[in-house]
């Protein structure tokens, strides 16, 4: 009998049990409820009872689990249950006496809750770890295999023809961060200025029934999947712009860097748009009076006034949307092209750091090759720098913040 | 004495306000045209793969065509009826052995061929049998039909066969799996953090950590999902349940931080009113604050499910876009889950599969828009102004 | 009484479906200083506002009637909001400067109208201004600090000095002095005071007393009428309408 077995039966008997002893218990108490004074409402006895006929079980198979899963040690299924029961029965035995008019049943369970809920947080805590953790870890197997320096000065990617011993030259990430700041950029050169502009007219210029129609329509963008916008990337979009690049005399690589940036600046409109909008409206209306009784016209008083009192959010906004282009993976893996390029023409195909990524952990590599294993490196820098990103958003939007909230 | 009367100078100022507000109109209507055009584009692409072309055949139900599948239509339809439905008779009539010996007159499934060619996309078919279509056609012996199969078929190799079920059964597993586990874990922690939790460092982190975890590139949760779930703790690759685990991971602010902002705007009063009655923290948040924030938690949630729902690029990490023709059974069987699906499939060179996947694209965006549209409808419907 | 800079006929005014202000006429004496009083909701303010056009921006309000200033229709089709209200500034309830150097809250307007541009002519601008507003002594070393480091009383006197550089003929206050402690109060006061050589003022407050202390004529409201309109001496003293004078004995409001 495995860990995972045994746990199922001991949890589909003793919830069961757990609940007609409590049932009984708060019948008890019931009972005796005006005789005495008890400290604590009948159906506080009956989850103090419950709780200590589950919990002492649940903890016994989440340590032998633990010690599984950390491959410490691992338990034949059979004595975990055995032991599980013991303590579950000794707990319950130890809850029933305790049963009487001055036990604080209440504020035991109370604390019991207390925990369950420090427990949910702490995991919130531990995925951000683990993901830091899991990618340090294997990006340090990389960087073990390719020195760091190679990695962010080399110009060359050829993960293909790198073999266990022979990896120098193999791996320079200059030409795939290359890659992903063009398209990151174009995505921006159209996101910032749609995205403001439009915040600017839904905030100051549009009435309550055309504000009530774009806002919603604005965020149907947020909402269709990166996916979806991949394919419209590839199928639609790239076939316009290669035709529009022959009208105007120009070649173009049915897979290139314009394209994605293109679709992935529509995607990021919404994020801008939504989050401009809230600081622009968060200005307080009576600089806007203030400007305007001075004799000043509408687009005066915007560009002068409000733009710079919510800029530390506009700009919070921008960061925020790089950092959407910068991790975002559908779009240029369906239409930005896998190969390695350095150039500054938006018409040839680039690849990025996401697109590289999942190629390198699609294909059909060990989990040990330095392929595989480059797909951690680029994670690494990938997460480092939104988390920078991140915080410098972070603290701008606390300045603006502090300064009219 | 026309001082307030319009001047050369505030002209030019007023022409600066035109171009201004013209280029904010301009900025808002380039973002609904392409909202627009974007949908035109997809149900242009898309709607003709939610009919599929048919043909009317004898089927001779025998012995013979136990042995080879392709006797049981006569020859000169065997090049336009679909292999792939041909392959599934022997167990047909396994299953139903009352139709052996018998020749019906059928409607029965065309080749990929054949249906572009009748709604008139690019094709593969020979002249010859263009002809033989045009012919039946005359005949009435060709239509295109309802394409039920696209709902109740999983994915194919052949593209007439195709269909999204075990996609979208998939994606029913993995967002069980991800509701599961995130909504407990991200309302326990948001109650904590917003109830319970002292002001002090650690709650601080954590703050700061939850604002981290919802700006991560989605990517990065797949390579936690690979290292952590697969690599450490051994649940099986391509499996709905470690595809719910990841996409749980990354719901999990969202839920927290929604969850958060419903129990905040419970006011202040409520709470202070039910120690008042002598209530404990725990019984004023259980009793009063919680049902009070129900249906903001309840917004937050779906509004998370449909971004998981959307969701693709770390699923291809652990590999879920594997070919999966069945529907999964369980929660470790390998499955694949609908915008992986369309994945795979606008991979596909075949034209047949192109409509097929902007038919995907308009069944996921309809149910991701009705989702958000139930979430916005809920928040509004039980908005409460305090 | 001297001539009228801006007289009000038959003015009235909705928001959406309830009328706010039911036929005002009022004549406003040139380089005076007029107060109007009445309890909340009377229609005030928003009388004030309708001289410079501030309701224009609020899309349910409807007018009728009209406000001649200097004979000339301020809601005549060809009458330009915006130079309209460079002629007829503002200043409002709460001190509102602008989140930018105390220099560039007055440099502001007159950078946009046109008035002074070049860097010593600006500066010269800005320090008279700020003379005039009482206010250089206490800021000239700091010119380039954020406006909104002053205190009330000194950001309000910003924005009475941001409002006079765009050089307006009538200056709007509506409550300056609402969130003013008394002290900072007294110097507006004696800044209006100073001011009504040059301007025409017309000020809503709710103090009594200071629409008896600062104005020359005083216009008592109720409930969207104008009750009654005179020299502020014989409303104060000698009114003629029993509403006047319940209010202004303190017996409702």
């Amino acid at each position: 009998m495995n860990i995972s077995d045994a746990a199922f039966y001991f949890f589909i008997t003793a919830l069961p049990i757990a609940a007609v002893v409590g049932f009984l218990v708060r019948a008890k108490v019931q009972n005796a409820f005006n005789d005495t004074h008890w400290r604590s409402l009948p159906v506080h006895y009956a989850f103090y009872v419950g709780l200590f006929i589950v919990l002492p079980g649940a903890i016994t198979f989440f340590f032998a689990s633990a010690l599984h899963l950390l491959t410490l040690y691992t338990a034949d299924g059979f004595y975990v249950l055995v032991i599980a029961v013991l303590l579950s029965v000794l707990g319950s035995i130890y809850s029933l006496k305790n049963v009487r008019p001055t036990l604080c049943a209440r504020e035991s369970v109370e604390r019991i809750i207390r925990y369950f809920l420090v427990v949910a947080a702490l995991i919130s805590i531990l995925t951000t770890i683990g993901i830091v953790l899991a990618i340090v870890f294997e990006a340090i197997h990389f960087f073990k295999i390719v020195s760091l320096w190679e990695f962010l000065t080399g110009t060359h990617w050829a993960p293909d023809d790198a073999t266990e011993g022979n990896t120098t030259g193999m791996f320079g990430s200059i030409p795939i961060f290359a890659g992903t700041f063009m398209i990151t950029i174009i995505a921006m050169c159209v996101a910032v200025p749609v995205g403001i502009l439009s915040a600017v007219y839904m905030s100051e210029y549009a009435s309550e029934r055309v504000r009530n129609i774009a806002k919603p329509a604005l965020e149907i963008l947020a909402g269709i999947p990166t996916v979806v916008y991949g394919f419209f990337a590839a199928i639609t979009v790239s076939p316009l712009v290669v035709e529009f690049a022959e009208v105007v005399g120009l070649h173009a690589d049915y897979t290139n860097a314009l394209t994605p940036g293109l679709v992935m600046g529509i995607m990021i409109i919404p994020f801008i748009s939504s989050l401009s909008d809230d600081v622009i409206r968060a200005v307080p209306r009576s600089l806007r009076d203030a400007s305007l009784a001075l004799g000043t016209t509408n687009s005066e008083t915007i560009i002068k006034i409000v733009l710079p009192t919510a800029l530390p959010g506009i700009i919070a906004a921008c960061l925020l949307g790089v950092s959407r282009a910068l991790g975002e993976t559908m779009i240029v893996v369906m239409a930005a092209g896998l190969r390695p390029n350095l150039t500054w023409n938006p018409l040839e195909g680039m690849t990025t750091v996401t697109v590289r990524i999942v190629d390198a952990l699609t294909g059909d590599q060990a989990f040990n090759s330095p392929e595989t294993l480059s797909a951690f490196g680029l994670g690494l820098v990938l997460l480092v720098i939104t988390l920078m990103l991140n915080f410098i958003s972070i603290y701008v939007t606390r300045r603006f913040r502090s300064q009219y909230e | 004495m026309n001082k307030i009367v319009s001047t050369k100078a505030l002209k030019r100022r007023y022409r600066k306000e035109k171009i201004f507000k013209g280029a904010a109109v301009f900025a808002l209507l380039l973002a609904a045209s392409f909202l627009v055009f974007f949908f035109s584009n997809m149900i242009g692409k898309g709607m003709s793969a939610f009919s599929q072309a048919e043909i009317l055949v004898d089927v001779h139900y025998n012995e013979a065509s136990v042995k080879s599948y392709r006797k049981a239509v006569d020859k000169p339809y065997r090049k336009i009826v679909s292999r792939g439905w041909l392959r599934t008779l022997p167990l047909y009539m396994e299953d139903n052995p009352e139709v052996m010996r018998t020749t019906r007159q059928e409607w029965v499934l065309a080749t990929a061929d054949v249906d572009q060619y009748l709604k008139g996309y690019t094709n593969r078919l020979k002249d010859k049998h263009k002809q033989q279509i045009d012919k039946l056609q005359e005949e009435g012996r060709v239509k295109l039909a309802f394409n039920t199969g696209f709902f109740t078929r999983g994915d194919s190799k052949m593209a007439e066969l195709a269909g999204i079920k075990s996609a979208v059964i998939g994606s029913i597993l993995v967002l069980l799996v991800t509701l599961a586990i995130a909504l407990p874990i991200g309302v326990m922690t948001a109650i904590y953090l917003e109830e319970f939790a002292p002001d002090n460092r650690i709650t601080q982190l954590v703050e700061v950590n939850i604002n981290n975890l919802a700006a991560i590139p989605s990517i990065l949760f797949g390579l936690l999902g690979l290292a952590i779930f697969i690599n450490f703790f051994g649940v099986p690759r391509s499996s709905a349940l470690v595809g719910g685990l990841t996409l749980a991971l990354m719901t999990l602010p969202v839920i927290i931080i929604t969850t958060r902002a419903a129990l905040r705007a419970v006011p202040s009063s409520i709470r202070e009113a039910a120690y008042g009655l002598g209530a404990s923290r725990w019984q004023a948040v259980f009793h009063h604050v919680l049902p009070l924030a129900f249906p903001g938690i309840l917004t937050g949630t779906i509004i998370g499910l449909a971004q998981a729902m959307g969701e693709t690029a770390p699923l291809l990490v652990i590999g879920m876009m594997a070919y999966i023709p069945d529907a999964p059974t369980s929660f470790t069987d390998a499955a694949t889950v609908l915008p992986a699906q369309i994945f795979t499939w606008a991979g596909e060179s075949i034209r047949a599969y192109e409509e097929r996947t902007a038919a995907a694209i308009l069944v996921l965006v309809t149910i991701l828009l009705s989702m958000n549209a139930f979430a916005i409808w809920l928040r509004k419907r039980f908005e409460t102004r305090w | 009484m001297s001539k009228s800079k801006i007289s009000i006929n038959q003015l009235k005014l909705w928001y959406g479906e309830s009328q706010a202000l039911h036929g005002i006429d009022l004549g406003i004496a040139e380089k005076k200083i007029t107060s109007f009083i009445g309890p909340s909701g009377c229609g005030k303010s928003t009388l004030l506002r309708c001289l410079n056009r501030m309701n224009d921006h609020i899309s349910s309000c409807r007018i009728e009637g009209n406000v001649l200033m200097d004979d000339i229709d301020i809601y005549d089709p060809s009458v330009d909001v915006v130079q309209l209200r460079s002629h007829v500034g503002m200043v409002f309830q709460k001190p509102n400067p602008f989140p930018k150097s105390i220099y560039e809250n007055v440099a502001y307007a007159p950078r946009i109208h046109g008035i002074a541009s070049k860097g010593a002519e600006m500066d010269e601008l800005v320090e008279n201004v700020l003379k005039k507003a009482s206010l250089w002594n206490e800021v000239k070393d700091k010119l380039h600090e954020p406006g909104t480091a002053l205190s009330g009383g000194q950001q309000q006197r910003l924005c009475i000095a941001r409002t006079i550089a765009v050089k307006p003929e009538v200056i709007l206050m509506d409550e300056p002095c609402s969130a003013l402690d008394p002290i900072a109060s007294a110097k507006i006061e004696e800044l209006m005071d100073e001011l009504k050589k040059e301007y025409t003022i017309i000020i809503v407050t709710h103090s009594m007393q200071q629409a008896a202390r600062v104005s020359d004529f005083t216009a008592f409201f109720y409930m969207g009428n104008l009750i009654e309109f005179g020299n502020t001496g014989d409303i104060f003293t000698k009114p003629k309408q029993q509403q006047t004078e319940d209010y202004i004995t303190g017996r409702f409001g």
